[in-house]
């Protein structure tokens, strides 16, 4: 290609294969570093409200529950600062609500209710018999019947790995915590564990 | 036109129509999920009771069948087939093109097994727990070194403006993938997120926005600007709109994440910087529409006879369509109606049926016979029919879905004169219902459009004759 004129403007990128990858890079580059980095830097967003403590090993099974059974497609846990959605479902969502949630689940969709603060809105019996067959309490609700879930142990010997693993990417677990684990959640099924979650979801903050 | 004698002289085209095949196959698995899925909202009992059949498990698998498969083996095949003809080499490494197709084969069924069987990480459009991440990653890397290794090797001077888009797309999804799957395994299949919170969410929708800005939108311009030239046999309309789009459109989409983050705990600095720039977006996204549309100009006669263009065209207006309500959509006013609703249902619809679906069908419709010896699908009146009965099923689904959203919004925010709420929240459950019928009869029409098009596929390929393609041997002056 030497024979070929020394190219110029944007013909100077499109004739060359890494110029043109390394500007790509650099491009796509700049808008996550500006709205992610910060984040990691704002008080707000890197420190528990008042009154938020990690998961207990049980709740922590039901939040694995939750995951598994990928409630976040119907529900969301972020309850926006608008009129009717305070009145809807209480208090709106702080960021220090949040900081041991890994993976947050404040969803993307509202199929069913948001939950975020659903802990203490309805007692365990109703969340045990609504979880089984949500249309025994809810005639016309099209949320999916979790039948199994009172009939499935919670993976008890796995919890203290959970935890270990959690502890490692920022959440403050004792060694106490993890080493009782296992028997805190010994002989729990994992409709228990859900249950236990869900009435814990958003107390800390009133 | 003389022709190289050489082996190395015909195009590498097996793994092309390997790949061209498996996304009609994985077209109409994961719209099958989606079909089901949408009749389970509108009957909960159609789970059976069966866990690895409830909606949370397979409504993941839906996403990652129709984006991942179904658009992953699209955009595979046709920028293994665009880099070489515009480059005017074989691939370059074809055995590790190979490996790229039986990697992501690995990847869809280890998707389809596991995540039914509830295996998950929890964030949307990246539930694959971390040994899938892995082997995704180790894959992506391979396309990455044949893809930028067949234009290193390029026998044409400037690469073709089809290859930035789909060379962007490429290394951005390369960064999104890796960012945010990001996590610590706690057991084999069990993994919890790097992050937490408000990073996580931040982490998570910058991923999310740019997966459609990226895997759904730069690598299908790529094939807009390779197929409809083609198709239509017209030059693009403006090279210079496709420079300034392609790099304006690169750079605003990683801005837009926060939109999917309005109201909620994320600081407000990062929300309005969202709607900022998905607002200006509207203008690299609607670039690329009319250099696409604009192709055609003095040619229009020809969408009256030829169904493929009118699968790229159409496309083209729903992705108009798409890129404007997007932005709308981004402002927060707007968005407090919209969000959580059905609105987002119909509108990533809009976009995934209209836009990445038609312009897939278009392009595999021009593809794949010239793979098998032909030049034309075995019967074109089924691609007509296809054509139609696709476009019918759009229309039904996200009218359905637009009528069911803005109903939701005004429900869930109407407050009596008293300071109380006028619906609790099963009202709008009960209200939506039959919307949700339409949607599943939509979806119905829209897979049923998808079995005419995989019959298509099956007689034109019996009846085809797969040969080697030599590359032709260009004059000296089209080197300069």
């Amino acid at each position: 290609m030497s024979e070929v004129a020394k190219p110029s403007g944007h013909e100077r990128i499109e004739t060359s294969n890494l110029l043109m990858i390394v500007l790509i890079l650099a491009v796509v580059a700049v808008g996550g570093l500006v709205e992610i980095v910060p984040l990691y830097f704002q008080r707000s967003t890197t420190q528990p409200a008042p009154g938020v403590k990690p998961y207990t090993a049980l709740q922590l099974a039901g939040r694995d529950v939750y995951l598994r059974e990928g409630c976040y497609n119907c529900h969301s846990q972020m309850i926006r600062p608008l009129l009717a959605e305070t009145l809807r479902y209480g208090t709106y969502s702080r960021a220090g609500e949040f900081v041991y949630d890994h993976p947050f689940q404040w969803g993307s969709k509202r199929t069913g209710p948001d939950l975020h603060r659903v802990g203490g809105k309805y007692s365990d019996e109703w969340q045990r018999l609504h979880l089984n067959n949500p249309r025994d309490l809810v005639p016309e609700s099209n949320m999916p019947a979790y039948p199994w879930l009172e009939k499935t142990q919670v993976a008890s010997q796995e919890m203290a790995q959970r935890m270990t693993a959690l502890r490692r990417v920022g959440v403050p677990y004792s060694d106490e915590e993890i080493a009782k684990a296992a028997a805190d959640t010994a002989g729990k099924t994992e409709l228990d564990a859900l249950v236990a979650y869900l009435q814990v979801l958003g107390t800390a903050v009133k | 036109m003389p022709l190289n004698p050489t082996p190395a002289s015909t195009f590498h085209d097996n793994t092309v129509r390997l790949f061209a095949y498996a996304a009609v196959l994985w077209g109409i698995v994961g719209m099958l999920v989606g079909v089901l899925i949408a009749a389970q909202l509108t009957w909960p009992e159609l789970n059976f009771g069966i866990p690895w059949l409830s909606y949370g498990r397979l409504r993941p698998l839906h996403t990652n069948a129709v984006i991942f498969a179904f658009g992953g083996c699209t955009l595979f095949a046709t920028s293994f087939h665009v880099v070489q003809r515009t480059c005017q080499v074989p691939l370059f490494a074809p055995k590790l093109a190979e490996f790229v197709f039986w990697g992501w084969q690995a990847v869809i069924v280890a998707a389809a097994i596991s995540l039914p069987l509830g295996y998950t990480q929890g964030k949307e459009y990246a539930e694959l727990e971390w040994p899938i991440d892995i082997l995704i990653a180790v894959v992506w890397v391979c396309y990455a070194i044949v893809f930028f290794g067949t234009i290193g090797v390029r026998k044409v001077r400037h690469i073709y403006v089809a290859n930035w888009f789909f060379g962007a797309f490429i290394l951005t999804v390369a960064l999104l993938h890796i960012v945010n799957s990001a996590a610590i395994p706690a057991g084999w299949m069990k993994s919890y997120s790097a992050y937490a919170g408000v990073q996580d969410a931040m982490v998570q929708w910058w991923y999310g926005h740019n997966a459609v800005g990226f895997f759904l939108t730069a690598g299908f311009l790529g094939m807009m600007y390779y197929y409809i030239p083609k198709q239509a046999q017209r030059p693009i309309y403006s090279y210079r709109l496709s420079i300034v789009h392609f790099w304006a459109l690169i750079f605003t989409y990683m801005w837009a994440g926060p939109h999917h983050l309005h109201y909620t705990a994320l600081p407000d600095w990062a929300q309005s910087i969202g709607m900022l720039f998905s607002l200006v977006l509207l203008a690299p996204s609607w670039g690329g529409m009319i250099n696409g549309m604009m192709t055609l100009s003095g040619a229009w006669h020809k969408l009256r006879d030829d169904p493929i263009l009118k699968f790229l065209i159409v496309s083209l207006s729903f992705y108009g369509m798409s890129t404007f309500e997007g932005p709308m959509m981004s402002i927060k006013t707007v968005n407090a109606l919209s969000h959580y609703t059905d609105w987002t249902i119909g509108h990533v619809h809009s976009g995934a049926l209209g836009w990445v679906g038609l312009i897939s069908m278009g392009c595999l419709y021009h593809l794949i016979p010239r793979m098998v010896g032909r030049t034309q699908m075995h019967s074109v009146r089924a691609i007509e029919l296809h054509f139609w009965v696709a476009t019918l099923g759009i229309v039904l689904y996200i009218a359905a879905m637009w009528i069911a959203g803005v109903m939701q919004g005004l429900m869930w925010r109407a407050v009596n004169a008293d300071g109380t709420l006028v619906y609790s929240f099963v009202e709008s459950v009960k209200a939506t219902w039959p919307f949700y019928f339409i949607r599943f009869v939509g979806g119905v029409l829209y897979l049923g459009g998808m079995a005419i098009m995989a019959w298509n596929v099956v007689m034109t390929a019996r009846s085809g004759r797969v040969a080697p393609i030599p590359v032709p041997v260009m004059p000296s002056a089209a080197r300069a």
